[in-house]
């Protein structure tokens, strides 16, 4: 059914946190990844939210593309598709997560409305339908694309929490110096290219 | 004529929405490596802005307000299929180049906020024109970055050779830390112009 490319799965995993990154080298999920991380704790916080919907929206995802959309012929409706399925789940996981962990639930309540506009969720269900990606290469590049995710902005506050006290030119405060951070997160971590490949 | 020559100005330099307002940075950083696919990103992302606020606006007061988002996402989407059959069916190899990032319109934050912000309370037409220049605002910002990034990092422009002195290429100008380096450049240098201006008006 899928011609899936013959990658292990771990290294896709190993290769979605290090060398692709989706922040860092794909660029996606940028919005709240500029605007959210100015304080450690919350950018933990969006950093298990999007990694937690990402895991779960891929697998729906390839799950509904393989089995329902390609025997239909409905391709060119897989933006809308995916899309409702990345609303309905982050929908779902609140109430389940407001039902089961209240404690979670708090902590995570106000990103997880927010979660459903980051490009970096329906980034990469298109890119596992690009790359025709097996199931449980799928289910690998999901959790390495979150921890990925996660692992930058939590970084990314960090260092932004040191910076924030210092003494700098004249409108380079917020974004600016926020993107030549950035910058220079992903200069370190093009240090990884080669060690996994799957682009 | 004014509300045009207004709609121009705010949106391509007080309030850009990629330098002032910091939004749409994603396919800003991802598409700028070669200035077609930025060329035919920044039209598709013009297409689907000027559109779909023109329909949201027309629509505005039939769509309940409780469901407005997922009917705008709806709108958007539609527009954005359009674009990605067109440009998989004249050109396949920029369709392969841009990859996810033509079906990622849909969550560019630019157009749900003009269409929250603007398309929401204004008429059709005008909205259909603060959604012109709003794409076009974003479009300047991308071909700008685009033509750094490939004089520098391929010595051409739009795939023509312009390195004459057959200077070594910069490589490091067409991977990911160049973007993030150029568009922050960019956005300290226009937050210091506007502040500067609104110094000397005061």
């Amino acid at each position: 059914m899928v011609d899936a490319p013959a990658i292990h799965p771990v290294v896709i995993l190993m290769a979605a946190i290090f060398t692709s990154n989706m922040v860092l080298a794909n660029f996606l999920g940028m919005c709240s990844f500029i605007s959210v991380s100015n304080e450690y704790k919350t950018a933990v916080g969006l950093g298990k939210a999007v990694s937690l919907v990402m895991i779960v929206t891929t697998a729906i995802n390839w799950l509904i593309y393989w089995y329902v959309i390609v025997p239909l012929g409905l391709e060119y409706l897989r933006f809308i598709i995916f899309i409702i399925v990345i609303a309905a789940v982050v929908q779902i996981i609140e109430m389940a997560l407001d039902r089961y962990l209240p404690e979670l639930h708090i902590k995570l309540g106000i990103f997880l409305p927010l979660i459903t506009v980051n490009c970096a969720i329906l980034g990469i269900s298109l890119f596992m339908v690009i790359r025709d990606y097996s199931f449980l290469q799928t289910l690998f590049f999901g959790v390495g694309s979150g921890l990925g995710w996660w692992l930058a902005i939590a970084a990314l506050a960090a260092i932004r929490e040191k910076v924030a006290k210092n003494k700098l030119p004249r409108g380079l405060h917020g974004p600016a110096l926020t993107f030549i951070i950035t910058g220079i997160m992903a200069l370190a971590f093009i240090g990884f290219a080669g060690t996994f490949i799957i682009q | 004529m004014n509300e045009i020559r207004s709609a121009f100005r705010r949106n391509l330099l007080d309030e850009n929405q990629v330098l002032r307002q910091i939004l749409g940075i994603c396919s800003i950083l991802a598409v700028t490596n070669l200035l077609v696919n930025s060329l035919v990103m920044g039209l598709g992302l013009m297409f689907v802005l000027s559109l779909s606020s023109l329909t949201i606006s027309a629509l505005r007061s039939y769509i309940p307000h409780r469901v407005r988002m997922i009917i705008q996402i709806f709108i958007i989407a539609a527009y954005v299929i359009f674009v990605d059959i067109f440009i998989k069916a004249f050109s396949p190899d920029i369709s392969r180049a841009l990859g996810p990032y033509v079906g990622l319109i849909i969550t560019n934050c630019i157009i749900m906020g003009r269409a929250e912000a603007y398309a929401q309370k204004n008429p059709p037409l005008l909205s259909l024109i603060d959604g012109f220049f709003a794409g076009l605002g974003y479009t300047a910002v991308l071909i700008c970055i685009a033509l750094i990034r490939e004089l520098f990092g391929f010595g051409t422009v739009f795939g023509f050779d312009v390195n004459v002195l057959n200077l070594e290429t910069w490589t490091i100008m067409v991977m990911p830390p160049a973007a993030f380096f150029i568009i922050g450049v960019m956005i300290w240098a226009a937050s210091n112009v506007i502040s500067r201006r609104q110094e000397n008006r005061s």
